[in-house]
């Protein structure tokens, strides 16, 4: 049998080589990624998990001597919360409004184009420099006492650009059709802004949200010059000091004895463990809100 | 509630570029009226400033007069907004909120407008919904989301959308250029149905659609590239398709170009 030439040829040996290459290049570029994220997330869990009960969750460090076994990190967990959550509503609707503004007033124009030029001047700034601004600011010229407002106001200076960068991403994935849809049927622009694009945009910015929370809970710098140090519970965030998880391992671990350094491991696992719960609970919240799911 | 719309002596611009000159029409009340012409002609950017949809793109302004029986469009205490719930507007591609169900798609002009009973927004829905030709394969599954829908299904509902609003004159802007055969012959019985009440403009690249559906239809041609469009000639259907004024009208029309 002939074979008329058809100028369709196989894959030539080289290509073959090459392609092996690549993959395998690939699949090592992604396994060197995993395995700092897989080695700290087993270190944290094996050495942490010796003290996860329930005296740990619900006790503070109150009158646990210094080589005293026992003890909890009930009055960080208290803290860290009640900071983030702070922090969450001071950021999130200035960064909301922010990227509203950006993406649907600002249109290129000189003002948009600074707010977004000191966005990203914001993104870049340690996160000690937001604590040290609040302290000089809040505490040391205003003279109000520590607190954790106080940190969670140098929080909120963290979580803003991540807020407005991710919401602002999204809004701008909003497709122009929809809003020229609203505009059409007589809808003027700012409820077509709060009745169709952030309800299209609402997934996304709450994984954005999520995200900046997840960045900040674990910030130890900022929190170190604003809430200061407790042993005890401090149920009030705007009087007196606080303490927060990363507060909490950084104290741990620099104790000389094993019971305060399993503390220390303990508490970074809750830490973990709340961000990953929060995580979820956001997107419970977006499935929820998802059209895909009322339609079915 | 149909009325009629003169324009005289319109320009549109977007920044420097002027994207359409000096055009005169009278669009008749209760008849649909086509616009054709080659791509870049301006016809949907002139359709866009019968409803002061244009403006909304940055930089875009528009000169002349547009008035809706005695009203000056763009007189300078008029709101757009009102303009443009008296004048509706359906897209070239169906564009149905993504977040709302059939229901809500149908009643968000309205809900987004003012507030209604839920007796009066389930009459209007189902009333929008016959209209467009659609209450028949959707009453069933109101509440489900408007982007479970084929396309010509969406743009009916879009369709739908538009007048639930009631507005006076309704423009579409190449409603089925991204719709198959038999949607579009369900869009075209629509729009021949719905243009007992209202006043109907739709822009096509269809020139047997617009010859099925218009009463009179308007010829746009531009001199060149960047030049601005101009309105060529603008006649009863039968004449433009059978016995043209211009050359320019014939020629595009048998295809010689365009």
């Amino acid at each position: 049998m002939t074979t008329v030439p058809t100028g369709i040829q196989p894959i030539s040996t080289g290509r073959r080589v090459k392609d092996r290459i690549v993959h395998v290049l690939v699949y090592l570029a992604f396994a060197i990624a995993v395995i700092p994220l897989i080695s700290v997330l087993w270190l944290v869990v094996k050495n942490g998990m010796q003290r996860f009960d329930l005296e740990f969750l619900t006790h503070s460090m109150r009158n646990i001597g210094a080589r005293d076994a026992g003890g909890g990190a009930y009055h960080a967990i208290i803290g860290t919360l009640e900071q983030v959550l702070l922090a969450s509503l001071i950021a999130v609707p200035i960064g909301l409004l922010t990227a509203v503004y950006l993406v649907e007033y600002g249109s290129g124009g000189r003002l948009a184009r600074s707010i977004s030029f000191f966005v990203d001047v914001m993104t870049g700034v340690p996160s000690v420099v937001s604590g040290l601004f609040v302290l000089a600011f809040w505490i040391l010229a205003l003279g109000m006492p520590f607190s954790g407002f106080a940190g969670a106001m140098a929080l909120s200076i963290l979580m803003m650009p991540v807020v407005v960068r991710s919401a602002e991403e999204m809004l701008r994935l909003v497709p122009n059709d929809l809003r020229e849809a609203a505009y059409a049927l007589g809808v003027p622009k700012w409820r077509t802004i709060v009745k169709v694009v952030l309800p299209t945009a609402f997934t996304g910015i709450v994984t954005g949200v999520m995200l900046a929370v997840a960045r900040v809970a674990g910030e130890t710098a900022p929190l170190l010059l604003t809430v200061f140090f407790t042993d005890s519970i401090n149920n009030d965030p705007f009087n007196g000091p606080q303490m927060g998880l990363p507060l909490y391992v950084f104290d741990q671990a620099g104790r000389p004895t094993d019971t305060a350094i399993d503390r220390a491991w303990t508490g970074a696992l809750t830490l973990i463990l709340i961000v990953m719960l929060l995580n979820l609970v956001a997107r419970l919240i977006a499935w929820w809100r998802s059209p895909a799911k009322r339609g079915s | 509630m149909a009325k009629q719309i003169e324009v005289a002596g319109l320009d549109a611009y977007y920044g420097a570029h002027k994207a359409i000159e000096d055009i005169t029409m009278t669009i008749e009340p209760r008849a649909v009226t086509a616009f054709i012409g080659p791509s870049g002609c301006g016809k949907s950017t002139f359709l866009r400033t019968l409803n002061r949809m244009h403006e909304v793109i940055p930089g875009a302004r528009v000169e002349g007069k547009v008035r809706l029986e005695d009203q000056d469009l763009y007189g300078p205490d008029v709101d757009p907004v009102s303009v443009r719930r008296t004048i509706g507007m359906v897209f070239q591609r169906p564009n149905p909120f993504p977040t709302m169900s059939i229901y809500d798609n149908v009643a968000a002009g309205l809900r987004l407008n003012g507030r209604f009973s839920k007796s009066e927004l389930d009459g209007i829905v189902e009333n929008s919904l016959k209209g467009a030709n659609l209450w028949k394969e959707v009453k069933d599954r109101l509440h489900k989301p408007g982007s479970g829908l084929s396309g010509g299904q969406q743009q009916r509902l879009c369709i739908a959308r538009a007048i639930a609003v009631r507005p006076q004159v309704l423009l579409m802007d190449e409603p089925c250029s991204a719709l198959d055969p038999i949607s579009t012959l369900a869009i075209e019985d629509l729009i021949s149905s719905l243009k007992r009440d209202y006043t109907i403009v739709i822009v096509t690249h269809n020139m047997q659609q617009a010859a099925r559906v218009s009463d009179k239809t308007a010829f746009f041609n531009l001199a060149g590239q960047g030049q601005p469009g101009k309105l060529v000639e603008m006649d009863e259907t039968s004449r433009i398709f059978t016995n043209p004024g211009q050359k320019a009208t014939e020629d595009y029309i048998t295809g010689r170009f365009g």
